[in-house]
């Protein structure tokens, strides 16, 4: 361990300390994610043998962060809100403070459980409750939608308009032209969505890689980071989108079940309809979304900023974003 | 002038190598990154062996869509710009089978083995199949 781990490793034993009862220091330390604004860390709180409580660390070391996310300690506001709303969240815990010395973020619950989308898709364990996981999406999306926006955090509004024009600038500044997804802005720009009486709180990457299942079922949504006041359209087709069916093309949401079940269990629990037209309007928007940051990826390569093999073949992976374009705006998908 | 075999047929060879030799003997981590290497050789495999033709036929497509000159990239700037200001859309002549076109061709190359993709092909073959019994 160099220097700046053991002062890091040193700040969250005191931090630890200070918030969990009887902890006398931390065990089984391991990093999880490797962003460089935002890390993520596992460790459990104990005394001597004794496990006190399981435990992830969100923080950002310092340094800019993307302008779309919330700051760290809006995020755990939003968590903590939500905890008890019947949103399945982890425990907000702490979320730190100057004299922790760990910079920005928050301490919150461990949640065991898989989080590996192509497992929940295949692995026997999750078999019983596949044909359920799609109308569960439903019925968590349709719990957000109740929960009261005037309680909740400060967070951006971000409607459909805004979101294409940022999408759009972001697309011009590449500076590659790509016919489909001119195709794709400009049905866009002329089949804007009416304006809602009511914008309701909006996760923003509602996918089944930001859940935790367990043999159960959903056990947690996780990383609310790009949550904003929008329209809950936008997450249930985002869930939609090809890229998250893994070639489960017949069940479009997430591999996992069918529209239907998911707008069903929605309506059943927000007590609000669907538009269908709207989902899908979402669901263009989506995927050209995700074909923006897969071309994006190839700044990243040529400038070496990553010139990673993997960083190569993701840039690579837009023509696929293209075709499901493609299948969408023919009514073929 | 250059002998055999060429540039394509060892990279499939260096693919085998990587997947059927190497792979196995690497531990996990390792070997997901042998498979990204040998996943990408297989991608520059297939851009040697049919990047040419598909650039080549885009660039005439483009050429009698537009009714101008230029390169491939000139031309791709002519058209999304085109289709952007609403000028040509999905129902202008040419426009649905050059942009079909153009997508299935990159995925030739790029992912061959995508869901959609294949999906995309079967419906297609199953659409000439229906209009040749017709």
């Amino acid at each position: 361990m160099n220097a700046m781990d053991n002062t890091f490793s040193h700040a969250l034993e005191s931090m630890t300390a200070r918030i969990v009862p009887g902890a006398r220091g931390i065990a089984d330390l391991r990093r999880l994610s490797a962003g460089a604004t935002l890390e993520t860390w596992s460790f459990d709180a104990v005394d001597g043998d004794r496990v006190l409580h399981k435990l992830i660390l969100r923080r950002s070391p310092g340094g800019l962060r993307s302008a779309e996310s919330l700051s760290l300690e809006a995020e755990a506001g939003l968590i903590r809100v939500l905890d008890g709303s019947g949103v399945p969240v982890p425990t907000v815990v702490h979320t730190l403070v100057a004299a922790d010395n760990l910079g920005d973020g928050f301490l919150m619950t461990r949640i065991e459980g898989e989080t590996i989308a192509r497992k929940v898709l295949r692995d026997a364990q999750f078999a019983s409750i596949r044909p359920r996981l799609a109308a569960q999406f439903g019925t968590i999306r349709g719990t957000m939608t109740k929960v009261d926006t005037a309680r909740l955090p400060p967070l951006p509004f971000k409607p459909a308009e805004i979101i294409v024009a940022r999408l759009a600038s972001r697309y011009d500044s590449l500076g590659v032209a790509r016919p489909v997804f001119d195709l794709a802005f400009r049905w866009l720009e002329q089949n804007a969505p009416a304006p809602l009486k009511q914008y309701r709180l909006v996760h923003g990457d509602y996918r089944n890689g930001n859940i935790i299942f367990g043999a159960e079922g959903v056990r947690a949504v996780l990383d609310w980071e790009v949550a904003h006041i929008g329209d809950p359209a936008e997450d249930l087709a985002w869930i939609s989108t090809p890229p998250w069916r893994f070639g489960e093309l017949d069940r479009p949401v997430g591999g996992l079940g069918s529209r239907r079940q998911l707008f069903d269990a929605y309506e059943a629990a927000s007590g609000e309809r669907v538009d269908p037209a709207r989902v899908y309007y979402w669901e263009v928007l989506g995927s050209l979304r995700w074909g923006v940051s897969c071309a994006s990826m190839l700044e990243w390569f040529s400038s070496g900023r990553d010139g990673s093999v993997e960083r190569a073949m993701i840039a690579r992976r837009v023509s696929e974003n293209e075709l499901d374009l493609m299948r969408i705006l023919t009514g073929t998908d | 002038m250059l002998d055999q075999p060429r540039g394509a047929d060892i990279l499939a060879a260096v693919s085998r190598l990587l997947r059927e030799t190497l792979m196995p003997q690497l531990p996990a981590n390792a070997a997901f990154q042998a498979r990204v290497a040998a996943n990408a050789i297989d991608l520059v495999a297939r851009e040697i062996n049919f990047g040419e033709t598909v650039e080549r036929e885009a660039l005439g497509r483009l050429q009698s869509l537009l009714g101008r000159d230029g390169s491939l990239a000139e031309l791709e700037a002519d058209l999304s710009g085109r289709i952007r200001r609403g000028e040509l859309d999905l129902q202008s002549e040419g426009l649905a089978d050059h942009l079909w076109q153009t997508t299935l061709d990159k995925m030739k190359i790029d992912q061959p083995a995508y869901a959609s993709y294949r999906r995309t092909l079967e419906t297609r073959a199953g659409q000439r199949q229906t209009k040749q019994e017709d």
